[in-house]
C-alpha cells in the first residue's frame, strides 16, 4: 500500500526529547555482545595469512605442512573457493582471498580454523607461498602515468569514447555540470586555481571486524557478525559461497563502530568456507594490524580546483578535477566526490570530473559521506583564497552564493528547501564568531554537503498481550536508532516511550533491509516505523469496534487511547492500547502493524563549521581551541543523538586534517598499522564541541527528518586550513595538516 | 614459553644466564609484549622481576636515590622526594603512554627496550642518572647514556640486568626540565626530544647537561649546548647558541614520524625551552 | 603448551583459570572467566578497551600475562555496579548519552574510576589527560568528558 509520506507539521510529544537510550544499561555493565563477544561449542579460531608484498604473483601455495599439524581443522585458499570468473562478485571475494596476485600489502592469501589461537598461528607459518614479485604503485598521480605498473588486466576505462582497448589504472572517468565553464571565467575579476591533496584515512573504529561462522552439512548456514548491513552481507556471502539466501541466517551483533567501513564483507565468507570446509563453527577477530591493512581505508586524492569570480562577490564560474585512489579493486569514489564537491553553491558555469584510479592500496571502503571531505577541502580552501583576493569576509561570500530552493545543483537535480543558507547565517551570528583571539590564533570557517539515502526499509511492531509494543527493525543500530524509532513509534500510538521496545531483528525474523549507510537509517527506518503504527492503530480501531459491536468507522485513535465518536456512541469509555491487547485473543489474535517501503525522497544536508586553532609557529604544532558545528537536521528525533553524530563527525574530520594518514615505504608496506602512529584524535587533543541544530523539514518525510550521519565530517579538513591559514600565514594545501608540513610552511613563507 | 618470578636478584641473573634459547626481562611488560603481540619477540623464557624487593623499592641516602627497575610511572610519582628533587626526570618517565601505561611502565625498561625516542632517557642522562647492573659475576655501575648502543640494542651481557637507577645527590639552586614533540597531546612517541638539567650559582649557570632524544640512534649528550649556557645568566645569545648546539649535534632520519629537517630545527627550540623551564626551577631570574 | 594454573579474585569473587604462559590476561578474561565487558581494540596498548585494575592500579588487560595475575585482585566493568545499583559513572554516562556504538564504554568507565578514585574534583583538563589512554571514535569525547564531570559531582555529594 501507498502511504503519503509528505511533511505534515504537528507538534510532538515525546519525539524531539531526550530519552536514556534501551542499549544502554548493557553497554556500561558489559552485558552487550558485539562482534567477537559470542562463543559456541567446538568453535574453532580462524587466522589469515596475508601478503607481506604490496604486488606480487603467486605461483604456488603449499598447505600440506599446515594441514598436517594436529589440531589444524581446514586450510582454505583461492582454490578452495568457487570459481567466480567474470561473476559480478568476483572482485568481492578476490579481495577476500587472493587469486594469482597478491594486489595489497595485507591481501589475504590463505586462511587456516584450528582447535585454539596457538595451534593456528603455528600453521600459518607451515604455509609456504612463492611470490614473483611485481612493480607495485601507490600514489594516484603516479598510477595514472603512462607506464605505471598496471593492476588489473581486465579494467578498461569507463566512461570515455571510444572505448579504450589497452587496460588503464583509471577504471571510471565522470563528468558533472552545466553553463558554459570558458565563458564564465572569462567574465571572472579574478581567477584563483590551486591543487591539493589528501592522504588516506581509515575509520578508526575501535572494534574490530569480528564473526562467528556455522555452516553444516545440510548446507544451512548461521552468522554472527559486526556489520552494518547484515542483509547485505547475508547476500554478499551466500553469493561468494554458491549458497541458497533463505538458508544462511545473518544476525549482528551490537557494531562496536563503522563509519561505512562495516558496509562490505571481509573475512566473513571466508569464516564460513573454513567453518563448511571443517564442520565446525569458526570465530574470526581481526588484528588492529589487519583491519589497518586489509580493510576499508577511503580514498587518497589529488585534486586541481578553479575558481572564477566578479569583484562584487559572484561565482562566475567554477571547477574540479579530482582524482581518486581507489585501491585494488575498481569504485565509485571520484564519481561521488564530483557531485558532491560543488553541491553547496548556485553556480551559472560548473564542471568537475572524477577518475577513480586502481593503486596497490587495499580495497576502499565508504567513510562518512565518503568522498565529499576531501573534495570540500580543495573548494572551501579556495574559496577562501578567493574571498581574500576580492576583499570580502568569507562568510559574506558564502551566503552571497549560496544555493537555495529552486537552485539547479552542479550534479543535476534542482533543490526543493534546503539549509546551506540558514547554516551560513547562523555561523555568520554565532557568538564563536566574535570571540576575541589570542597570539598565533586563529578562526576559520567551512560548508559541507551530503545528499543522504533512503532505499528498502520494513519494520514489524508487535503488540504484546500487556499492551507493550515490540519494532523489529532491520537497519542496523549505529547511531541510536533503536531509541529513534521507539519515541516514533511512541509518539505514532500516543503511548510513553518506555512502552516501546525495539530490537534489531536477525535476517530470517524480517524482510530485506538496505545496509544502514547513507545517513538512511532514521529516515527510512523512521518512515516504516510510522507506517507500521499506522496501520497497527487500523487494527486496534478494528478490534475496539468489536469489542464495542459498533462501526470502525466511529472508532477514533488519539492520545493513546480508541474512542468511540457520534452522538450516538459518545458515552463508551474509552478503550487504551492495553485494554485491547488484552482482549486480543477473543478478538482476532495478536495484533500487528507492518510496513515495507523503498524509501525515496531522502532531504539534502548542509552544514557550516567554525573553528579556532593554535599554532606554535616554532614546531609546527597546533591545538584547536574552539569548535562549533550548525548543521540542518530536518528534524531531530532525539537531539542528544544529533549532537553525537555532529561532534563525532566534526572530531574525525579535525583527526583527518591534523594528523591521520596512511604511510606507505616505498616498498609499497603500509608503516603505521596501529592506533600509536595511526593518529586518530584523544580525549586531551579536543575542546568540547558546540553543536546548534537547525530544523529545515524534509518536504518527503511525515516528520521532516533527513538524516543527519555524515555531513558533520566533511567541512573540518577547510575549516582547519583556513583557521590555520589565518593563525600562522600559511595556506596548506595537502593533509594531513602535520606539524612538520606546518613548520616547513611557515619556514618558507619567512623565506 | 616458560615464565619465571624469581625473589632475588641473583636468582634472575641465574635464570638467564642457564637459559639456552631466547630470554626476555619482563617488569612493566608495555614493550615486550606489544613486541610478542606482533610476533616480532617470541622467548623461550620470560623472567618476571616484579616480585624482587630490591627491584620494587625506592631508597633515599647520602649520595642520591636510588630507583628500583620495577617500580612503575604511576608509583615514581607518587614519591614527592624525587619530584621535588629531579621534576624534569619524573614528567619524563610520565610522558610514557597514557595513565593505563603508567601504571606498568617503568624507567629500565624505557632504558633497556633502548629506543631513540624513549622518554624518560635522555632526561635520566640530562641528570646523570647511573644504572645499578648486576650480572652472575659481578655487580657495575655504568652511566645511562652508555646503556643503550643502538636502537633496540644494549651494552647489557646476556645474563645482566638493570636492578636499579641511581640519581646524585641534589646541590642548591639545581633545576631540570625535559620536554618532547608529539602530534597530539597524548600516546604518541616522541618526534624529538630534549632534557637539561643545571645548577645555578649566584644567577649564573654553573654546571649543566643537555641530552637531546629522537634524533640518533641512540639519545645524545650534547657538551657543546651545556657549554654554550655554562657561565651565563641564560640570555637571548646563550639559548640561540644552546640550541644551534642541540641542532647541530642531530643525527635523525626521515621516517613515520618525522623528516631529518623537522626534528634538527625542532631539537634547537626543545633544547632552549627545556633550559628555560629548568633555570627557573633552579631559581634563576 | 605449557600452561599454569592462575589463583585470583575477579570483582571479588575468587576465580581460577589455567592459561598457556604466553596468553595475555585480556584473553584469560574473555575466553577463559568469561568476561567479555573487557573488550580488545587494538592489543597494543594504544586504545584502552581492555583497561581493567589489577589491585586497584589502572592497567590494559592486553599488556598483562594472564599468569601475573596470580595472587592478584582484578576489578572490570563487570565489577562497577553492586547488586541493582549503578555506579554514578555509569548512571550519568547513559543520561548524558556519552556512548554511541558502546565499544569503548567499559574502559573509559574504569579508566574513570581510578580518576575520581584518586582526584574527587578533577579539572576539565585532567579528566581529558587522564582519558587520553582510551579511544572514543564515536562521540568526540564532548558528553564523555560532561558525563564524568557529572559523575564526579554526584559522588561528592554522596560523601
Amino acid at each position: 500500500m501507498a502511504h503519503d509520506t509528505s511533511f505534515t507539521n504537528q507538534n510532538f510529544k515525546v519525539v524531539g526529547t531526550r530519552v536514556n537510550r534501551p542499549d544502554g544499561m548493557d553497554k556500561v555493565t558489559g552485558r552487550a555482545k558485539y562482534g567477537a563477544d559470542l562463543s559456541a561449542p567446538g568453535q574453532l579460531v580462524g587466522l589469515f595469512l596475508r601478503s607481506p608484498h604490496a604486488h606480487a604473483r603467486i605461483t604456488k601455495i603449499d598447505t600440506s605442512r599446515a594441514e598436517k599439524l594436529s589440531g589444524v581443522k581446514a586450510v582454505i585458499t583461492s582454490a578452495d573457493l568457487p570459481d567466480l570468473t567474470n561473476g559480478a562478485q568476483l572482485d568481492v571475494l578476490e579481495n577476500c582471498m587472493a587469486r594469482d596476485r597478491a594486489l595489497y600489502d595485507g591481501h589475504a592469501v590463505a586462511a587456516v580454523a584450528a582447535i585454539d589461537q596457538q595451534t593456528a598461528k603455528k600453521a600459518l607459518k607451515l604455509i609456504k607461498v612463492s611470490y614473483e614479485i611485481l612493480p607495485h604503485v601507490t600514489d594516484v598521480d603516479e598510477a595514472m602515468k603512462p607506464g605505471a605498473p598496471i593492476i588489473k588486466d581486465n579494467i578498461f576505462t569507463s566512461g570515455v569514447d571510444p572505448k579504450p582497448k589497452k587496460p588503464s589504472n583509471i577504471s571510471k572517468v565522470s563528468e558533472f555540470g552545466h553553463g558554459d565553464i570558458d565563458a564564465g571565467f572569462k567574465a571572472a575579476d579574478v581567477i584563483i586555481e590551486k591543487s591539493y591533496k589528501t592522504e588516506q584515512t581509515h575509520q578508526g573504529y575501535i572494534e574490530p571486524h569480528a564473526c562467528l561462522a556455522t555452516v553444516g552439512p545440510d548446507g544451512s548456514g548461521e552468522l554472527w557478525v559486526t556489520t552494518q548491513g547484515h542483509y547485505t552481507y547475508r547476500t554478499a556471502c551466500a553469493a561468494l559461497l554458491g549458497m541458497d539466501i533463505a538458508k544462511l541466517k545473518v544476525t549482528s551483533s551490537e557494531i562496536g563502530g563503522g563509519f561505512g567501513g562495516k558496509t562490505h564483507v571481509w573475512v566473513e565468507p571466508i569464516a564460513l568456507a573454513l567453518s563448511r570446509k571443517a564442520n565446525r563453527p569458526v570465530k574470526i577477530v581481526m588484528t588492529r594490524d589487519e583491519v589497518f591493512r586489509a580493510t576499508g581505508p577511503t580514498c587518497s586524492t589529488s585534486m586541481d580546483i578553479k575558481i572564477g569570480a566578479r569583484k562584487d562577490g559572484t561565482i562566475t564560474a567554477a571547477s574540479s578535477v579530482l582524482r581518486y585512489q581507489n585501491g585494488a579493486f575498481p569504485a565509485t569514489w571520484a564519481m561521488l566526490g564530483a557531485m558532491t564537491s560543488w553541491a553547496c553553491y548556485d553556480l551559472k558555469n560548473v564542471h568537475s570530473i572524477g577518475y577513480d584510479v586502481l593503486c596497490n592500496r587495499p580495497k576502499t571502503a565508504a567513510y562518512r559521506a565518503p568522498s565529499a571531505p576531501m573534495a570540500a577541502f580543495g573548494v572551501e580552501s579556495t574559496m577562501d583564497l578567493v574571498a581574500a583576493e576580492i576583499g570580502m569576509n568569507p562568510v559574506e561570500f558564502r551566503i552571497k552564493n549560496a544555493a537555495k530552493e529552486g537552485t539547479r545543483a552542479s550534479y543535476g537535480p534542482t533543490y526543493g528547501p534546503i539549509g546551506i543558507g540558514p547554516t551560513l547565517e547562523a555561523a555568520k551570528n554565532h557568538p564563536h564568531m566574535k570571540a576575541k583571539l589570542g597570539k598565533n590564533q586563529g578562526r576559520g570557517m567551512a560548508c559541507g554537503f551530503w545528499f543522504n539515502f533512503g532505499g528498502q526499509t520494513c519494520v514489524d511492531l508487535n503488540i504484546g498481550s500487556d499492551g507493550t509494543v515490540n519494532l523489529a527493525l532491520g537497519t542496523v543500530d549505529v547511531g541510536g536508532a533503536r531509541a529513534s524509532m521507539s519515541l516514533i513509534a511512541a509518539e505514532e500510538l500516543g503511548i510513553p516511550y518506555e512502552q516501546v521496545k525495539a530490537n534489531v531483528a536477525d535476517t530470517s525474523s524480517l524482510g530485506h533491509n538496505d545496509t544502514t549507510e547513507g545517513s538512511r537509517g532514521t529516515f527510512s527506518s523512521g518512515m516504516a516505523t510510522i507506517f507500521a503504527a499506522r496501520d497497527a492503530i487500523e487494527e486496534l480501531r478494528k478490534r475496539a469496534a468489536m469489542m464495542w459491536d459498533i462501526p470502525v468507522e466511529a472508532v477514533e485513535w488519539a492520545e493513546g487511547e480508541a474512542s468511540a465518536v457520534g452522538s450516538e456512541h459518545g458515552n463508551l469509555p474509552a478503550l487504551s492500547l492495553a485494554d485491547i491487547a488484552k482482549r486480543a485473543a477473543s478478538t482476532g489474535g495478536p495484533i500487528a502493524g507492518h510496513n515495507e517501503v523503498v524509501a525515496d525522497g531522502a532531504g539534502v544536508s548542509f552544514a557550516s563549521h567554525i573553528c579556532d586553532i593554535e599554532v606554535d609557529p616554532e614546531t609546527g604544532g597546533t591545538k584547536v581551541i574552539r569548535y562549533t558545528v550548525i548543521q540542518d537536521a530536518g528534524k531531530a528525533i532525539h537531539p542528544d543523538y544529533v549532537e553525537g553524530q555532529f561532534q563525532g563527525g566534526a572530531a574525525q574530520g579535525i583527526g583527518w586534517a591534523l594528523n591521520e594518514e596512511y604511510i606507505y615505504g616505498d616498498d609499497g608496506r603500509l608503516q603505521n598499522s596501529g592506533f600509536l602512529d595511526y593518529r586518530i584524535p584523544v580525549c586531551s587533543d579536543l575542546p568540547f564541541i558546540d553543536t546548534e541544530i537547525l530544523e529545515i523539514p524534509n518536504p518527503n518525510h511525515p516528520y521532516g527528518i533527513r538524516g543527519v550521519g555524515e555531513t558533520s565530517i566533511v567541512p573540518p579538513l577547510a575549516a582547519i586550513g583556513n583557521a590555520l591559514s589565518n593563525a600562522a600565514g600559511v595556506r596548506m594545501d595537502h593533509t594531513p595538516m602535520s606539524p612538520p608540513r606546518i613548520l616547513k610552511a611557515i619556514e618558507e613563507a619567512n623565506g | 614459553m616458560r615464565y619465571e618470578a624469581p625473589t632475588t636478584t641473583k636468582e634472575a641473573v641465574t635464570l638467564l644466564a642457564k637459559e639456552k634459547g631466547k630470554a626476555a626481562v619482563l617488569a612493566g611488560g608495555t614493550d615486550l609484549l606489544v613486541r610478542m603481540k606482533m610476533g616480532i619477540s617470541e622467548p623461550d623464557l620470560i623472567v618476571d622481576i616484579k616480585h624482587i624487593p630490591a627491584m620494587n623499592a625506592v631508597k633515599h641516602s647520602a649520595t642520591g636515590t636510588k630507583i628500583g627497575a620495577a617500580v612503575s610511572g604511576a608509583k615514581l610519582v607518587k614519591n614527592k622526594a624525587i619530584t621535588k628533587a629531579w621534576p624534569g626526570v619524573v614528567e619524563a618517565t610520565n610522558l610514557i603512554g597514557s595513565d593505563q601505561i603508567q601504571g606498568r611502565c617503568t624507567m629500565v625498561g624505557n632504558l633497556c627496550n633502548a629506543s631513540p625516542a624513549a622518554d624518560s632517557v635522555p632526561a635520566m642522562i640530562a641528570a646523570g642518572a647511573k644504572a645499578v647492573v648486576v650480572g652472575k659475576t659481578k655487580r657495575r655501575t655504568v652511566a645511562v647514556e652508555n646503556i643503550a648502543t643502538g636502537p633496540g640494542k644494549t651494552s647489557l651481557a646476556k645474563d645482566e640486568v638493570i636492578e636499579a637507577i641511581t640519581l646524585p645527590k641534589r646541590p642548591r639552586n639545581s633545576g631540570d626540565a625535559y620536554l618532547r614533540f608529539i602530534p597530539r597531546t597524548e600516546m604518541d612517541i616522541a618526534v624529538v626530544s630534549a632534557g637539561v638539567n643545571l645548577t645555578l650559582q649566584k644567577g649564573v649557570v654553573k654546571t649543566a647537561r643537555v641530552c637531546v632524544g629522537a634524533v640518533a640512534p641512540t639519545a645524545v649528550l650534547v657538551p657543546d649546548a651545556a657549554k654554550a649556557i655554562i657561565g651565563t645568566k641564560l640570555d637571548a645569545d646563550a639559548l640561540a647558541n644552546l640550541a644551534a648546539a642541540c641542532s647541530a649535534a642531530c643525527n635523525p632520519i626521515d621516517d613515520k614520524r618525522g623528516t631529518i629537517e623537522y626534528r634538527t630545527k625542532v631539537a634547537g627550540v626543545l633544547g632552549r625551552r627545556a633550559a628555560e623551564i629548568a633555570f627557573k626551577r633552579a631559581g634563576g631570574a | 603448551m605449557s600452561g599454569v594454573l592462575v589463583d585470583t579474585t575477579v570483582n571479588g569473587d575468587p576465580v581460577q583459570f589455567a592459561c598457556p604462559t604466553d596468553e595475555v590476561l585480556l584473553d584469560s578474561l574473555r575466553d577463559r572467566v568469561g568476561l567479555t565487558g573487557v573488550k580488545e581494540g587494538c592489543g597494543t596498548g594504544d586504545c584502552g578497551s581492555c583497561s581493567i585494575t589489577l589491585d586497584g592500579q589502572l592497567v590494559c588487560s592486553c599488556l598483562v600475562l594472564g599468569v601475573e595475575a596470580n595472587g592478584r585482585k582484578i576489578d572490570t566493568v563487570e565489577g562497577l555496579s553492586d547488586d541493582n545499583t549503578l555506579h554514578p559513572l555509569q548512571e550519568q554516562f547513559i543520561e548524558h548519552a556519552a556512548l554511541q556504538c558502546g565499544i569503548c564504554t567499559p574502559g573509559f568507565l574504569v579508566a574513570a574510576k581510578a580518576l575520581l578514585d584518586d582526584n574527587a574534583s578533577p579539572s576539565e583538563e585532567e579528566i581529558r589527560y587522564a582519558l587520553a589512554g582510551n579511544l572514543c571514535r564515536c562521540t568526540g569525547y564532548d558528553k564523555i568528558v560532561r558525563a564524568v564531570q557529572a559523575a564526579a559531582k554526584q559522588m561528592r555529594k554522596k560523601k
